[in-house]
């Protein structure tokens, strides 16, 4: 229960409340199946205490876990997604931000926040997959943007959480070209010499894979958690044949080269505290 | 019409297609026949098929455009190499796994003097499609696999260190959804392309001639000044796919070409997009030469005007440029932000 609450700085939001779990609530492991008390998954992170089943958690809850005491400062939660493509699907794009908005109660699919990590001062910018798939446009583009520039302005590691659908189709050629901007502030914060770690969590695919989430200096995954460009439908298709068994998987990908470990959430902090003390000398506090 | 081929006519062209063989009897007819005078009917014909193509080609719809985009007789990225270059000296292989012939490039010598600039040795590669079964097939149907991207880049490094300029032609249905693609790291090759463009020491034109499809495109399409062809698309999507994953069928991709807003002046008004280059009535297709040659022009242009600036002026500016694409809202101090505010301006072909 510990991690969950949160004695932040700043603003306070409602998501709290969603995630306060009172006593005697009992959830089933997608998993293993097994019944788990719910204030006991909290506890452990929303790993199942059974089988390491990595349940899906949003962006503050992640802050939560990494920032010292849990206490940050969040950054940009003024900027909201608008259609400019005018947007109609079966479903009207402004009718998605509507319902998303009101459902997550979040501006959009990504957070940012600076805060202490083992004593670190961090930049780090978190997706959110409960707000449009946590696919990404324009905002969500914009907030990574701005929590690398603030890694670079301020002379900060930096921690980018991805876990997206992928690119939001409703914002079109706008939703691409964010791929381009991320990368682009990427290669200007390289120059610094401060570790960018990228955390690939479950899914990432995609434009964002295809972009600041496979640009780190350290690539770090949670436990089988999908990882691609192509979705498995698509390649499925393409192929004509069954994919094989963990295809797309963080284990894959750490096999394949391009993930540097996979790592249990409980020990993520552990880890990444272990990165900053090997690289940061200067008493970056 | 005459000069196209039947076989590959587009349904939205039908209706001109007979209307100008009807012509094409009659003025046989008038030649042939004694004592037969149809210059009157002729003259009147030629009038409608002027109306008729007029009507055709000033109204496309965001479909129509796709189509004209994918025409199998449309100029590819080798038809500009051997129009607008010489001496063209082609670069394979990523160094470390294999060519991919989905991409192609290497060093040659632009011919800017024939479009009111200088002759300048530049690298250029693009995505290349196939014009036949085997060779679609050898391309890949210009859908790169990582190696693509990965060649590209060495090409495009290679281009720094010998500070030459990079010009890179989008024409590509996506980056190949493949499994040995996604082994080999898709995602990744797109993204450090993204990464190292960004801050590449030398200009980058970046011409859109066919279909931008998503990261595949855009994986050799960070630069400087970004040209589109007035028929090309540019999206993050197809619309066939996009029909498929929001309208959960294969039914809907005039409905999601239009939702996407995918054509040139759609991503003009969006300031994604510098200059567009117009084409020949009808299509690029209906006269390769006069299309090659506006791209030729623009190219040339775009060149002269970041011919002097510095290394760090220009990345500053390229990632000033990306910056500031996007379209969103900052409701805490009432100020929108929209890329399309910025200044853009049109290229004509004469
Ligand atoms: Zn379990």
């Amino acid at each position: 229960m510990d991690w969950f609450k949160r004695q932040k700085k700043g603003i306070q939001t409602s998501l709290d409340d969603q995630i306060e779990v009172p006593e005697g609530h009992w959830t089933k492991c997608a998993g293993c199946a097994e019944i788990i008390n719910q204030r006991e998954l909290s506890e452990n992170l929303m790993v199942c205490p059974k089988c390491d089943h990595h349940v899906r958690i949003g962006a503050i809850d992640y802050f939560n876990i990494l920032f010292d005491d849990k206490q940050y400062t969040t950054f940009d939660e003024n900027l909201h997604a608008i259609d400019a493509l005018e947007f109609v699907d079966r479903k009207s794009y402004k009718d998605r931000l509507t319902d998303a908005r009101s459902k997550t109660r979040m501006n959009d699919a990504a957070r940012a926040a600076v805060g202490n990590i083992g004593g670190h001062r961090t930049s780090v910018a978190a997706m959110d997959f409960s707000f449009i798939g946590g696919s990404m446009g324009s905002v969500v583009g914009e907030i990574v943007t701005r929590a690398i520039r603030r890694a670079h302005d301020e002379k900060l590691p930096l921690i980018i959480i991805s876990k997206s659908g992928g690119a939001r189709m409703m914002e079109g050629a706008l939703s691409l070209m964010q791929m381009a901007k991320t990368s682009a502030n990427l290669a200007h914060y390289n120059e610094l010499g401060l570790p960018y770690i990228s955390l690939l969590t479950d899914p990432t695919t995609g434009g964002v894979t295809a972009s600041f989430a496979m640009l780190g200096d350290f690539h770090f995954a949670e436990p089988s958690a999908l990882i691609g460009f192509a979705g498995p439908r698509v390649i499925r298709e393409t192929m004509g044949q069954d994919l094989p068994d963990g295809f797309q998987t963080s284990e894959f990908l750490q096999e394949r080269g391009f993930v540097d470990s996979v790592i249990d959430r409980r020990q993520l902090k552990n880890r990444i505290t272990n990165v900053f003390d090997l690289l940061i000398t200067d008493g970056n506090t | 019409m005459s000069n196209s081929n039947k076989e590959y006519l587009l349904d939205f062209e039908k209706p001109l297609f007979e209307l100008e063989q009807k012509l094409d009897e009659m003025r046989t007819i008038n030649m042939t026949a004694v004592d037969v005078d149809l210059s009157d009917q002729i003259q009147a014909l030629e009038q409608r098929v002027d109306e008729l193509r007029t009507s055709i080609y000033k109204n496309l719809t965001r479909w129509q455009r796709v189509q004209i985009a994918r025409h199998p007789l449309r100029p590819y990225t080798l038809d500009y190499i051997s129009s607008l270059t010489t001496n063209f000296e082609e670069l394979r292989g990523d160094r470390s796994y294999k060519d991919d012939p989905a991409i192609i490039g290497g060093f040659a010598r632009f011919l800017g003097s024939e479009y009111g600039s200088k002759d300048r040795t530049i690298m250029i590669l693009g995505h290349q499609k196939g014009r036949d079964t085997s060779s679609r097939k050898h391309r890949r149907f210009g859908m790169p696999n990582p190696e693509g991207y990965r060649k590209a880049l060495r090409l495009m490094k290679l281009a720094a260190r010998f500070g030459k300029p990079v010009v890179t032609l989008l024409d590509t249905p996506g980056a190949f959804p493949g499994l040995e693609a996604e082994e080999r790291g898709q995602a990744e090759a797109i993204a450090r392309n993204l990464l190292e463009m960004a801050r590449l020491p030398v200009p980058i034109i970046v011409v859109v001639i066919g279909e931008g499809a998503s990261g595949g495109a855009l994986g050799v399409g960070v630069g400087d000044r970004i040209l589109m062809l007035e028929n090309s698309w540019y999206s993050v999507i197809s619309p066939e796919s996009c029909s498929s994953i929001l309208w959960r069928s294969w039914d809907h991709k005039e409905d999601a070409a239009l939702a996407l807003k995918l054509t040139a002046p759609d991503l003009t008004r969006l300031g994604l997009v510098d200059t567009i280059v117009e084409e020949p009535i009808g299509g690029a297709h209906r006269n390769p030469a006069m299309t090659t040659q506006a791209v030729g022009r623009s190219i040339a242009a775009a060149l002269d005007e970041l011919g002097d600036s510095s290394d760090t002026d220009l990345i500053t500016r390229r990632r000033a440029k990306f910056d500031a694409m996007g379209a969103y809202d900052t409701s805490g101090n009432g100020k929108a932000h929209s890329t399309s505010e910025a200044p853009n301006k049109v290229a004509t072909s004469d």
